[in-house]
C-alpha cells in the first residue's frame, strides 16, 4: 500500500466513522451517466449559473444600488458633470475604474445570455425527445419554473445599472403593471414607492435580484438535480439499451473529469466572450431620464419575443362604465405569456391524457417517432420566432431597407398563419422520415453501385444495414390510439360521450405513424434482393 | 393496446450492446504516453494564461489602447485580463476532458433500473398509516377544530399583505395631474429657458418642461409626466377642428411626450411626413391631425396641451392637460 492509498483510506474511514456513508458513497460514486452531447445542455445551464453567482458577487462589492442623485466625477470624460443616479455612477466606476470590472460585468451579462439560451435549448431537447414523460413530470415543471424566473431575473439584472436603455425597459414594465384591471395603478405605486420612477425601485429590485431569486434558483436547481440523480438519467435508444437499464460511464472518475472539465470550458468560453465581445456598453446610453429614449431600444433576446408581441398588438382599448381596459397591453403582456407558460408546464399531463399512457419511460423518443409532439414543438417555436423577429422589427427594417409597417404587417399575419403551417409541415416531415427509416430497414442502404442485369436492366445494389442500425430504427413503440366507448353496453350514450369522442379524435391524430418494419416483412423482402 | 402488442411479436431483435472497441491509447503505450503529454501541455497552457492575467493586471495600464483587426481600438488591459482568464480556465477544462477521453476507462457500464412504484403491500401500509394518522388527529370528527384552524390560517395570510401596504402611497389622482396649469411657461429641457414663438423655426422640435418656481427641484417623476414636445409647422398644414386649432399658436403645437401606449418618450419626429414615432413599439402619431394614431399598438392620441403667449410674449399653457398623460390605467377616465 502506498502512502497515498493509505491517506485516501484514512479520509474515507474518517468520513464513514462520522456519517456511516460508506455504502451510500460507494453506490453513488459508481453512479452511471449515459453519454450524449445533448445531455450537456443542462450542464451548461448549471455552470453558467455558478459563473453568474461568482461574477455577480464580484459586482456587488462596488455596485451602489441607490437612486440618490449624484454628479458624476469619475474617469469617463463624456459624462463628467452629468447628474445621474448613484447606481449608474457605480456601474460606470466598475466599468472604468475597477481593474477587471468591465470584464466581470461583461462575463456576468454573457453568462446570463448563455444561461437563458442553455435553458431554452435544454427544454427543447427534453421536449422533443419526450424526456418529460412519467416519472419526470415534476422535473419538467421545475424546469419551466426556472425558465420563467430566469426571464424575470435577467430583466431585473439588466435594469440595475439604471442607464437610459434599462430605464426605458422598467418604464414598459410599469405600464404593464398599471394596465392590470382595477388594482394596476395601486400595484404600480406600491412597487415604485410612489410615482414612476421614484427612488425606491433600484434598491428593491437589487434585493430581489441578488438575494431572493438566486435563493429560489438554488433551491429549485438542487431539487432538479437530486431528481435527475435519484431517477437516473434517460438514455437514447440503441442496441442493449432498454427501459430497464442505464448504460453509460461511472461518476468516478470519468464523469467527474468530463463534467468538471466542462465547467472550466464553459467558464473559459464565457471569459473569452467577456474579453473580446462588448456587451451592454451602458456608458454610451447615458443616465435614465423619462423624457428621453434612444432609437433602436431593444430588450435582451429572452424578453425580445414578449416585446415583439406587444409591438404587433392591434390598438384595442375598451371603455366600460368609465373604466379603461388596455387589451393592447394585457393580451401580449400578460394573457398570452400566461397561457404559453401554463400550457408548457401542463404539457406532460396533456400528452398522457391524449395517449392514455401511464407507464414509466426512460428511453428517449427520436423526434420523428412522435410526429404530433414534434409538430406542436415546431409550432410553438415558430410562434416565438415570429414574435422575436418582430421584437427587433426596427433593427431589421433599417438593416434590410424595409419599412416598419411592412415588418409589422408581416408579423401580424405570420403569427397567425405560420405556426399552423409549421405544424403540418413538421408532421409530414416526421412521417416521411419514418417512411425512409422503414425503407432503409427493408431494402437496405443504397450503395451507388449499378449492375446491369442479363436482360439489360440496370439496378442499384442495396446492402442490408447492420443489425444494430435495424434495431435502432425499429425499437420504438407504436401505440394504438385510444378507443374510449361513446355508448355503454346497452347502446345508450354515456355521460362523457362528447369528451370521449374528442379525446379519441385527438388520440388518433397523435398516433398517426408509418408502421415500422417487422422481421417477417424483412425476411419476405430478402428473397427479392 | 392489444393491437400494438400483436405487432411487437415479430419485432426485429435487439442485438445487444456492441462489442467494446479499444482505443489506441489502451493498446499502444506510445499513444498513451503521447496523450499524457498532451494533457500536461494543456494544463501548462492554463498556467501561462494565469501568468498573462497577472501580467496584464500589474503591468498594462488601463489607458493602453491597441488596434486589433475586426475589434478595432481595444483596451489592452481588459483584453489581457480577459484572454488570460479565458485561456487559464479553458485549458484546465480541455485537459481534464482529454484525460478522461483518452486515458480513463471507456468501457460503458450497464446498471439495472428499478420501477419507482413500491410494491402493493408497502403502498397499502403507507395509505393505512396516513389514514390512521389522520384519524388519530381526529380532524374529520372534530369539525370545530377544522373550521377554526382554517379561518385562523386564512386570516394570518393577511399579515404579509397588510405589512406590505406601506411599500408606497395610494395613487389617488396623482396619475391624472401634471404641473401644467393655465399660464405656466414652457421652458427648454435642458436649460430651463422660457421660449418665444420666434425661437422656433418652421420644422423645429423642442422638448420642454413646465417652469418651476425658483428653488423647486425637478425630479424624474416630474419629467415622467410633464415632458412636452413643441413642434412648429405652417399653420395651413394643420388638419384640426376649430377647438384644437385654438390650442395651437402661430403653427406651434404641443403634445405630451410620454407615449399613450407604455410611457416611453415619443422622441422621433419625421419632418417630411409630420409623424411622431415612439421608438419602443413604433406607435406612429400624425401631428397634423392632433397626434391621431396612424400605426402601431397605441390606442389613443398623445394628449395635446393648449398653448398661447403671455404678456411678455413667452409661450405658456392655456390650461392644464384635458386628460391624463401617459399609459392607460383602470380609473383613467373616472
Amino acid at each position: 500500500m502506498t502512502a497515498r492509498e493509505r491517506i485516501a483510506g484514512n479520509v474515507a474511514g474518517y468520513v464513514d466513522d462520522r456519517t456511516g456513508g460508506a455504502k451510500w458513497m460507494k453506490k453513488n460514486l459508481q453512479k452511471v451517466f449515459p453519454d450524449h452531447w445533448s445531455f450537456l445542455l443542462g450542464e451548461i445551464c448549471l455552470y453558467s449559473f455558478i459563473i453568474l453567482l461568482l461574477s455577480g458577487t464580484f459586482l456587488t462589492f462596488w455596485f451602489d444600488p441607490s437612486m440618490r442623485e449624484v454628479v458624476y466625477e469619475g474617469a469617463y470624460e463624456p459624462l463628467q458633470g452629468v447628474k445621474m443616479s448613484a447606481a449608474y455612477a457605480s456601474a460606470l466606476e466598475i466599468s472604468f475604474e475597477v481593474r477587471g470590472g468591465l470584464l466581470m460585468r461583461q462575463i456576468h451579462h454573457w453568462a446570463a445570455l448563455i444561461f437563458m439560451i442553455g435553458i431554452v435549448v435544454h427544454l427543447m431537447r427534453v421536449f422533443f425527445t419526450g424526456a418529460f414523460r412519467k416519472p419526470r413530470e415534476f422535473n419538467w415543471i421545475i424546469g419551466v419554473g426556472l425558465l420563467t424566473l430566469g426571464i424575470v431575473e435577467g430583466f431585473l439584472g439588466y435594469s440595475l445599472p439604471d442607464d437610459l436603455l434599462s430605464g426605458t425597459g422598467i418604464r414598459i414594465a410599469e405600464a404593464i403593471i398599471q394596465a392590470i384591471p382595477v388594482v394596476g395603478s395601486y400595484l404600480s405605486y406600491f412597487a415604485f414607492g410612489g410615482a414612476f420612477p421614484g427612488l425606491a425601485f433600484i434598491p428593491r429590485i437589487y434585493v430581489v435580484h441578488v438575494l431572493l431569486l438566486p435563493g429560489i434558483f438554488l433551491a429549485l436547481i438542487t431539487v432538479h438535480l437530486m431528481l435527475v440523480w435519484y431517477q437516473k438519467h434517460t438514455q437514447f435508444p440503441g442496441p442493449g439499451r432498454t427501459e430497464k437499464n442505464v448504460v453509460g460511464y461511472p461518476l468516478m472518475p470519468v464523469y467527474m473529469a468530463k463534467a468538471g472539465g466542462f465547467f472550466f470550458i464553459v467558464f473559459g468560453v464565457t471569459a473569452f466572450l467577456g474579453a473580446v465581445a462588448s456587451i451592454n456598453p451602458i456608458w454610451l446610453y447615458g443616465p435614465y431620464n423619462p423624457g428621453q429614449v434612444s432609437a433602436g431600444s431593444q430588450p435582451d433576446w429572452y424578453m425580445g419575443w414578449l416585446d415583439g408581441l406587444v409591438r404587433m398588438s392591434p390598438p384595442i382599448e375598451t371603455y366600460l362604465f368609465g373604466y379603461t381596459i388596455s387589451w393592447n397591453i394585457l393580451i401580449p403582456g400578460l394573457i398570452l405569456p400566461g397561457i404559453i407558460f401554463t400550457g408548457l408546464a401542463l404539457y406532460p399531463f396533456i400528452e398522457s391524457w391524449i395517449t392514455g399512457d401511464k407507464r414509466e419511460h426512460h428511453l428517449l423518443d427520436r423526434p420523428r417517432n412522435a410526429p404530433n409532439r414534434t409538430a406542436i414543438g415546431a409550432m410553438a417555436l415558430t410562434f416565438t420566432l415570429v414574435s422575436l423577429i418582430n421584437g427587433g422589427n426596427d433593427i431589421i427594417a433599417t438593416s434590410f431597407d424595409l419599412t416598419i409597417n411592412q415588418m409589422m404587417w408581416f408579423s401580424r399575419i405570420a403569427i397567425i398563419v405560420l405556426p399552423p403551417i409549421a405544424f403540418i409541415v413538421t408532421k409530414r416531415l416526421c412521417l416521411s422520415l419514418q417512411r425512409a427509416d422503414r425503407d432503409l430497414v427493408l431494402h437496405g442502404r443504397e450503395t451507388g453501385r449499378l449492375v446491369r442485369m442479363p436482360n439489360g436492366e440496370f439496378v442499384e445494389v442495396h446492402e442490408p444495414i447492420s443489425p444494430e442500425k435495424a434495431w435502432l430504427l425499429t425499437s420504438h413503440e407504436q401505440l394504438a390510439p385510444l378507443e374510449l366507448p361513446e355508448v355503454d353496453g346497452a347502446g345508450v350514450r354515456r355521460p362523457a360521450a362528447i369528451r370521449n369522442k374528442i379525446r379519441n379524435r385527438i388520440s388518433r391524430a397523435h398516433a398517426v405513424a408509418v408502421p415500422k418494419a417487422t422481421e417477417t416483412e424483412r425476411r419476405e423482402l430478402e428473397g427479392h434482393h | 393496446m392489444s393491437n400494438s402488442e400483436s405487432r411487437e411479436v415479430d419485432l426485429i431483435k435487439d442485438p445487444g450492446l456492441p462489442a467494446h472497441v479499444h482505443r489506441r491509447t489502451d493498446t499502444d503505450p506510445v499513444a498513451a504516453k503521447r496523450a499524457e503529454r498532451q494533457v500536461a501541455i494543456l494544463f501548462s497552457l492554463s498556467a501561462l494564461g494565469t501568468l498573462l492575467l497577472i501580467f496584464s493586471f500589474i503591468f498594462i495600464s488601463d489607458e493602453t489602447f491597441i488596434f486589433i483587426p475586426v475589434m478595432g481600438e481595444t483596451n489592452a488591459h481588459q483584453l489581457g485580463l480577459g484572454l488570460g482568464m479565458a485561456i487559464a480556465l479553458f485549458c484546465i477544462g480541455a485537459g481534464a476532458i482529454h484525460w478522461a477521453k483518452t486515458l480513463m476507462p471507456d468501457e460503458e457500464i450497464v446498471v439495472q433500473r428499478h420501477e419507482f412504484r413500491s410494491d402493493d403491500e408497502d403502498r397499502a401500509d403507507f395509505v393505512k398509516t396516513v389514514k390512521e394518522g389522520a384519524a388519530n388527529a381526529g380532524l374529520g370528527r372534530r369539525p370545530l377544530i377544522k373550521r377554526t384552524l382554517g379561518a385562523a390560517l386564512g386570516l394570518s395570510g393577511l399579515t404579509p399583505l397588510l405589512l406590505l401596504r406601506d411599500l408606497g402611497p395610494l395613487p389617488g389622482d396623482d396619475l391624472k395631474k401634471t404641473h401644467w396649469k393655465a399660464g405656466t411657461r414652457l421652458v427648454t429641457d435642458p436649460g430651463d429657458r422660457p421660449i418665444r414663438p420666434e425661437d422656433l423655426e418652421i420644422g423645429a422640435v423642442a422638448q420642454t418642461q413646465p417652469e418651476f418656481p425658483e428653488g423647486k427641484e425637478r425630479h424624474l417623476e416630474d419629467i415622467a409626466k410633464d415632458a412636452v414636445l413643441l413642434i412648429r409647422m405652417r399653420p395651413e398644414e394643420f388638419n384640426l377642428d376649430s377647438e384644437r386649432l385654438s390650442w395651437t399658436h402661430e403653427g406651434i403645437i404641443a403634445f405630451s411626450k410620454i407615449c399613450s401606449h407604455m410611457g416611453c418618450a415619443v422622441a422621433l419626429y419625421e419632418q417630411t411626413t409630420k409623424h411622431l414615432l415612439c421608438p419602443c413599439h413604433q406607435s406612429t402619431f400624425d401631428v397634423t391631425r392632433a397626434a391621431k394614431v396612424i400605426f402601431g399598438p397605441a390606442a389613443r392620441p398623445l394628449p395635446q396641451l393648449a398653448i398661447t403667449v403671455d404678456a411678455e410674449g413667452y409661450l405658456v399653457a392655456q390650461a392644464p392637460f384635458s386628460e391624463p398623460v401617459g399609459p392607460s390605467f383602470w380609473g383613467r377616465l373616472s
